[in-house]
């Protein structure tokens, strides 16, 4: 369950871990610490992980965030689990592709595509 | 945060200077001021974006590398001047100074599952110039207004 002051919005529909950014910056090391933890206490409780990160929110990201991004992805795998990420605004997107982590995630446009792509 | 007002004192300063403690406050506080100077100046939604992420993984990079082994309290120094043709913003650690060359490539395949190292090179796509002095622990780093 996400505490009283988690930063994120979690929902469980059909096997599929929902997350939602609720900050519209995640530059803060503390703060991407926190919401690293948090999701990660979330894979921890799964036994095959299904999780969609949406970026529905999300104005603003670090390097810092997406070095987060990626220890969640190497978790979500260990663990036979599945990540999707979706709802990333362009220029966000722009980050992604720079770095080439649009190769290593699976992104989609929407929540719904995203929820269609899980095997 | 000192700072000089145009004439016309409604519009948010041009240029400033701070010291800066790793503290999200302050750091806010400049990259505001930073924002509102831009925004005044009649910069783009894109160029703001490119301008912010820049400054946050500068300032970053001098707090997590540069104060790595100072008290956490040690502060940076950020100067900034916004003007219609460019954004000229630099930042001053305390440390020891680093070697931007000896970051990894971190788009080469073997790299890309490591979580960090993706700061500098952010830096380098989205600001025009990027300089550092001889030591490694001062940045200068320049935007230029894109041709419309």
């Amino acid at each position: 369950m996400p505490s009283a002051d988690s930063r994120l919005r979690v929902r469980k529909q059909d096997a599929v871990v929902q997350v939602e950014f609720i900050d519209r910056n995640i530059l803060d090391e503390a703060n991407i610490q926190l919401i690293s933890d948090e999701i990660s206490r979330i894979i921890d409780q799964e036994s095959a992980p299904r999780l969609l990160i949406s970026f529905a929110n999300v104005d603003h990201l670090s390097s810092a965030a997406l070095g987060a991004l990626i220890t969640i992805n190497n978790r979500v795998r260990n663990k036979t689990g599945q990540l999707r990420l979706a709802a990333i605004d362009p220029q966000i997107y722009e980050v992604f592709v720079i770095t080439r982590l649009n190769k290593l995630f699976q992104i989609h446009e929407t929540v719904d595509d995203a929820m269609k792509s899980f095997s | 945060m000192s700072s000089k007002r145009p004439s016309n004192s409604d519009l948010p300063p041009s240029q400033g200077s701070a010291v800066v403690r790793h503290e999200r406050s302050q750091v806010e506080a400049i990259q505001n001021a930073i924002d509102a100077a831009m925004a005044s100046a009649g910069y783009s939604k894109a160029s703001l974006f490119a301008v912010r992420l820049a400054f946050q993984e500068a300032i970053a990079n001098a707090f997590n590398h540069g104060h790595r082994n100072l008290p956490p309290d040690t502060p940076a120094r950020v100067e900034y001047r916004v003007s219609p043709a460019e954004v000229v913003i630099v930042i001053e650690d305390q440390g020891p100074g680093f070697q931007t060359d000896a970051v990894a490539d971190c788009t080469l395949d073997e790299n890309l599952e490591v979580p960090r190292g993706r700061g500098v090179m952010l830096i380098r796509n989205y600001m025009t110039e990027v300089r550092y002095n001889e030591k490694g622990n001062r940045i200068e780093m320049v935007y230029r207004r894109p041709a419309a």
